[in-house]
Parts: C-alpha cells; structure tokens; sequence
C-alpha cells in the first residue's frame, strides 16, 4: 500500500464523506478516525522516506524529501490531536445554541479539506500547484471563520478572504516571474516549475528577475504567515473564528506559508549569490517581531492575544531561516515543530476556559485552576513554554537562534531580546490572574478533552530535554538542504 | 525601426485595451457596468490569447483561450450579475477619494508599473514582451480599485481584475503557465466566486447591507 496516496486520500474521501454524512450519530467519529487514520499513513510514509530517502510519486508532480515529510508527519499529528479536541468542544457549542446542525456538518467536512489542500501543498513538486493548494487552503477556511455568523466574524472572514487573496497573487505573480526566469534556462518543456529541475539549474536563473520575483513571492506567501505589516487579518481570523479553526490556522497553515517562502527561497539563494532572500527575510522576521511584541499588552480578548504571539513566533521563525546556515536552519525547524505542538496547545485549553467562562475577554476569566485544575495547568504551562521557559523545547530554539545571532548579526541581538522582553511581560502579566484567582463558572454538558494539551506539551518538554537522535539526523539533513 | 508583424499589433492593441478598461472600471460609478467593462475585459484577454495561440500554434495556449471565454466572459459576469439582481445592489458606489484624484494616482501607478517591467521585458523572447508592462499596471489598477471603494461587490470585482492582470502577465511573459496549473487558477477563481456569493448573502442578512464600512468594528484600540 502506499503511504503517499493514503495520506492525500483519507482527508479528501472523509471530506466528502462528511459533507453527506450530517447529523449522523457517527458523523463526529469519522472526522476523528479519518485524521487518526491520515496521521498513521504520514507516520507510515515518514518511516519510509527517512529508510528510503526521496521519492517521486504521479510521475515527477510529487516530490517527498526529509524537509517537506517532516512537516506532513506534523501537520497529520496537529490534525489528529485537533479533531479530538474539536469533538466536545463543538458539541459544547452546540447545546449553547451557537451552532445548527448544517454549519457542524460544514465544519467537520471543511477541517478534512483544509487538512487534504495542506498536505497537497506540502507535497507537491510543481510551485505553480503549491500556489493552487494554499489559496484552496484560504477557500476552505473562509467559511469556518464565519461559522458563527456574528457581524464581526463576518467582517474577520472577510478581510481573511480580501487581505489573503490579494497577498496571494502578488505570490502568483511572483510565481509567473520565477516560472519566466526559468524557462529561459529549462526551455518549454512543461518542467520549468518543478522545483527538483529548478533546483538543479539555481545557479544559472537570471539575478533580475529572481530579485524581484523573490520579493513578490516573500510579500505573497508573507501575508500568509502573518509578517508586519501584512498580518491584519490574522488576530480577526482567530478570535473570530471556532477555536479548533484558530489552533490549525496558528498550527498548520503559518507553517505551510512558511514552507512556501523557504522552498523560494532556496532558489533565490541559488541565483542571487549576496544573501539578498536572506536579509529580506531578516528585516521582516524582526519587524514582525517588534511590531507584535508592542501590539500584545493592549489585547483584550484572549484568542487575539494568542494571535499576536503566533505573529510573533513567525516573525522569530522568518528571522532564524533569513539569517541561514546549519545553526539557524535546525533552530528555524525545530522553533516552528514547538510553536506548533505548544501554540495548539493553548488554543485547546483557551477554547475549553473561554467555554467554561462564556467569554473570551480576559478581564472575565478568572480562576481557571478552581474551575478546572487541568484546564489551568494546561494554559499555564502552554504558556511558559510558549514564553520559552527553559525546560522547554521553545527555549532550546530560541536560545539557538539568540546565540548565531550575536556571533554573526550582533546588531539583531538588543531587538531580538526587546522583543521577546516585551512580549514575556505583556502575556505573563495578563495569563496570571486567569489562572489563579477566584471564579463562578458552570458546569459544560460534555467533558472537555484535555489529552491533546498535554500530549503537545510533553512533546514540546521531551524536545526541549531529549530530542531522540532520529529527529536531529531528520532535522539536520532539512536544514542542510536549506542552504 | 522596422515595423512591426500584424499579430504582434494586435496583441498589443488587446493589451492596451485592457488597460483602458482597466482605467474605465476605476471611473465607473455603477455597478451592472462595472460587472460589463470586466467581461468586456475579458474578451479582450481571451482575444489577446488567441491570437497568439495561433501565432506560436501552442495547443494549451488554445485551452486557455477557452478557458478564459468560459469562464471570465460568461460564467464569472453571470453570477456576478445574478448576485447584483439577487441582493438588490442598484445605483451609485461610493468611491472613498473622489474619481479624478484616483485617476491621476492611476497614472502614476502605471508609470510605476512600466518602470518595474522595463528590465524583464528586454529578457523576454515571446512575441507580446512589450504587454508585461501593461499586465503589471492592471494588477495594479485593480489593487487601487479594492482600496478606493466601500461596496462588497466592487472590491470582488477588482479582484478579479487583478487576476485577469496576472493572467495577462504570465501569458505575455511565458506563453502561459503549464496546463494543470492554469486549470487549477480557474477552478480556486470559480471556487472563491461561489464561497463569495454565499458570503454575501449572510453579510446582508446579518447588516442588511453590502456596505463595507459597517465592517470596520474590529480594529487595535
């Protein structure tokens, strides 16, 4: 059997099983089991990518390498996790009325394609369907942000959809440009946006055209990920929007745009010989940075809060890859493995206290630990981790990138430090008194799940103690390909 | 300078028609001719591509061709137009600058434009270099037009204005992006005018109106 189709399959079969399924009793265990089901086949094709090495599959459309295969195996693993969680917690929704029947069936199938258009985009060989597969990922989401119906998650689906897709075909342009560059050296063959042939000719891609194509294509797929200042869209979009959709689009999606700008940027590297991606990429990492860190003391709203802190992870992310090399490379990749697990995390226990609590606004939630000792815990540690307290993995990634940048961008290292500074007392300062303090919350209709936050978060403490050494040798060969 | 061959006239002639049309829909304050000049711009695309689909005898570059018929002169004006006469959208769009000062920005803009394209389109072999400039200035003729104006249904159409920029610009570029990447474009455009015809009619049940100023409550206070 194998691994690849099943993993692009399950979602997209779910899917559509799930848009005719309704409200079936076993509807909820099908989204459930599928993700699990994804999950494994990932599991099952990592194994035999790191056995085997890359591979192509559907001729030369699709293209598994340890870079790209890493991130399928997490984006399977957050799905998975995040259908356990969004099971009672929609079902919680639900008996509050702020949900029908109809936009539950919508979810369910929406999460399976959402997941289905990332792992197409993660997989595929050719950049013209990567750009296909992250505006499909737009489309299916759009619909979930809204899903409440609220004028203001109509107005956040709605500056999602314009903000994104006007960013998206800057990206498209730049696609058209880079696809331009290319021909001149592949000739028309139809391979001259398969990026294993473009990555053979890098070197010979015209200087001019990739300048600007790189900057079109970082702007593009930069909306995407959140970078200052194209990133409006993003604390709307999670606020707004049902929390499980709020934790993939932190999780999974940053991360897919993400892996958009790097696989260009491999490119660009290639054709461009002064580092020009990488000190672009720099100056958007730390602006991105600064500008979230100053935004966060001013939230209100809990899930905005969260929001902002996953900009600013990106922007640390963006940095960490600019400044390039084995060092920053492995602490890029293994900074973006631990915002994922550990910001998912937080968005689980955020929904559950937010649901507990009926509110979202943090003046309003008080006491998580007498209302829920887990819940509490949960987001308390979540947060450390997300602070990047030592014993987890947040830290070991930022301590990585701190440390190259003092050795080889001294000046970056007071703004890097500002920015975590601020961002450090401005969630610690409003996380506290959620946690402790006193409390009058209801009793919820159906439990919550609190597995998935713990998982996350052992995962990210495991990483940040021990990281197994298959992990590192998997982490090493991705960053070496990165340049 | 020798002149130049017939088709490579033409091509230019469609090109610079887009652009005018560019120009018109940024002037033109009612809605059911807005939804008009965008498929008249259309053809004019599909037009251009056809011609060079005969120029070079490139089969995808006919597909395309039709693609573009099917889909941006027909099948996208038609909901379009559905969705104007559904939702009682009529009358005046209020732009938020006044037309002539949009205008001018729009000349500068284009001047921006050419600037940008001038290196590349030298490097261009392709029979239609000189409309790289154009494509460029269209997309962002377009982004203005989503800045400048208030209603929903405006801002949709100025988007796909810029996707038809970008198509001109890969066409006039590169002959066209390969066959399943193209398809893909259309299906994700197709897919985002049904998603948005579906958003519509909830933004109006919940504001009772397409006016996008209501939607200015989420901000950093």
């Amino acid at each position: 059997m194998d691994f690849f189709i099943l993993t692009l399959a399950i979602p997209l079969c779910a899917g559509i099983l799930l848009s005719f399924a309704g409200e079936r009793a076993w509807a909820p265990h099908i989204n459930v089991l599928a993700s699990t089901a994804t999950f494994l086949s990932a599991a099952g094709l990592t194994a035999e990518i790191v056995a085997a090495g890359p591979r192509f599959a559907f001729g030369e459309l699709f293209f598994i390498d340890s870079m790209n295969v890493f991130f399928v195996a997490l984006t399977a693993f957050v799905g998975m996790t995040t259908a356990i969680f969004s099971d009672p917690y929609m079902k919680n929704d639900r008996s509050h009325g702020k949900l029908t029947p109809g936009r539950l069936r919508l979810y369910k199938s929406m999460f399976q394609l959402f997941m289905c258009t990332m792992l197409v985009a993660l997989t595929t060989n050719n950049l013209g369907i990567l750009w296909v597969a992250m505006e499909a990922a737009t489309l299916t989401t759009v619909l979930l942000v809204s899903l409440y119906r609220t004028p203001a998650s109509l107005e956040a689906a709605w500056k999602y959809f314009i903000l994104c897709g006007v960013g998206i075909a800057q990206a498209l342009f730049g696609t058209i440009l880079l696809y331009f560059a290319a021909e001149r050296v592949l000739g028309e063959t139809g391979t001259a946006l398969l990026w294993t042939h473009l990555v053979d000719v890098k070197g010979s891609l015209d200087p001019t055209i990739m300048s600007l194509a790189f900057i079109f294509l970082l702007v593009g797929y930069g909306t995407k990920v959140g970078l200052a200042p194209m990133h409006n869209w993003l604390p709307d979009a999670h606020a707004e929007g049902p929390t499980p959709v709020s934790a993939v689009l932190s999780g999974l999606l940053l991360n897919v745009a993400l892996y958009a700008i790097l696989r260009c940027k491999v490119l660009a590297d290639g054709a461009l010989p002064g580092g020009f991606a990488g000190d672009l990429m720099m100056g958007f990492g730390l602006f991105t940075l600064l500008a979230a860190a100053f935004f966060l003391s001013r939230q209100k709203d809990i899930k905005r809060m969260f929001a902002y802190s996953s900009i600013e992870h990106m922007g640390i992310i963006t940095f960490a890859f600019g400044m390039g090399g084995a060092v920053a490379n492995f602490a890029g990749l293994l900074h973006m493995t631990m915002h994922s697990l550990v910001k998912s995390a937080i968005f689980f226990a955020v929904g559950h206290a937010a649901q507990k609590c009926g509110t979202q606004n943090m003046e309003d939630i008080r006491g998580l630990l007498k209302i829920n000792p887990l819940i509490g815990w949960g987001l308390m540690l979540g947060t450390l981790a997300i602070l990047g307290m030592p014993p987890f993995g947040v830290f070991a990634s930022e301590f990585m990138i701190l440390t190259h940048a003092m050795k080889f961008h001294p000046w970056a290292t007071p703004l890097l430090l500002l920015g975590l500074g601020v961002a450090f007392a401005a969630i610690f300062a409003k996380v506290q008194p959620m946690v402790f303090g006193e409390s009058e919350a209801k009793r919820l209709p159906h439990a919550p799940a609190i597995t998935p936050v713990f998982v996350h978060l052992g995962l990210a403490l495991m990483m940040g103690l021990w990281i197994p050494p298959y992990l590192t040798r998997w982490f090493h060969e991705a960053a070496r390909m990165l340049g | 300078m020798t002149s130049m061959p017939l088709y490579a006239q033409l091509i230019n002639l469609c090109a610079a028609v887009i652009l005018l049309l560019a120009f018109a829909m940024l002037a033109q304050r009612r809605v059911v001719q807005l939804v008009d000049l965008f498929a008249l711009q259309g053809f004019m695309l599909f037009l251009a591509t056809l011609v060079m689909a005969f120029k070079t005898g490139q089969h995808h570059l006919f597909y395309s061709a039709g693609l573009t018929l099917v889909l941006k002169v027909i099948l996208l004006p038609w909901i379009l137009h559905r969705l104007v006469r559904q939702l009682h959208i009529k009358g005046e769009v209020e732009p938020l600058i006044n037309i002539p000062t949009t205008m001018l920005i729009g000349l500068v803009l284009v001047v921006i434009a050419f600037n940008v394209a001038m290196p590349i389109s030298q490097l261009s072999s392709t029979i239609a270099r000189g409309t790289l400039g154009i494509a460029l200035a269209v997309v962002m003729l377009a982004f203005l037009m989503m800045i400048t104006r208030r209603k929903a249904i405006t801002q949709v159409v100025g988007f796909l204005a810029m996707e038809n920029g970008l198509f001109l610009a890969a066409t006039s570029a590169t002959y066209g992006m390969p066959m399943v990447v193209e398809l893909g474009i259309a299906l994700d455009v197709l897919v985002g005018m049904i998603i948005l015809g579906v958003f519509f009619f909830q933004i109006r049940d919940q504001f009772d109106s397409l006016d996008i100023h209501h939607m200015e409550q989420l901000k950093e206070r």
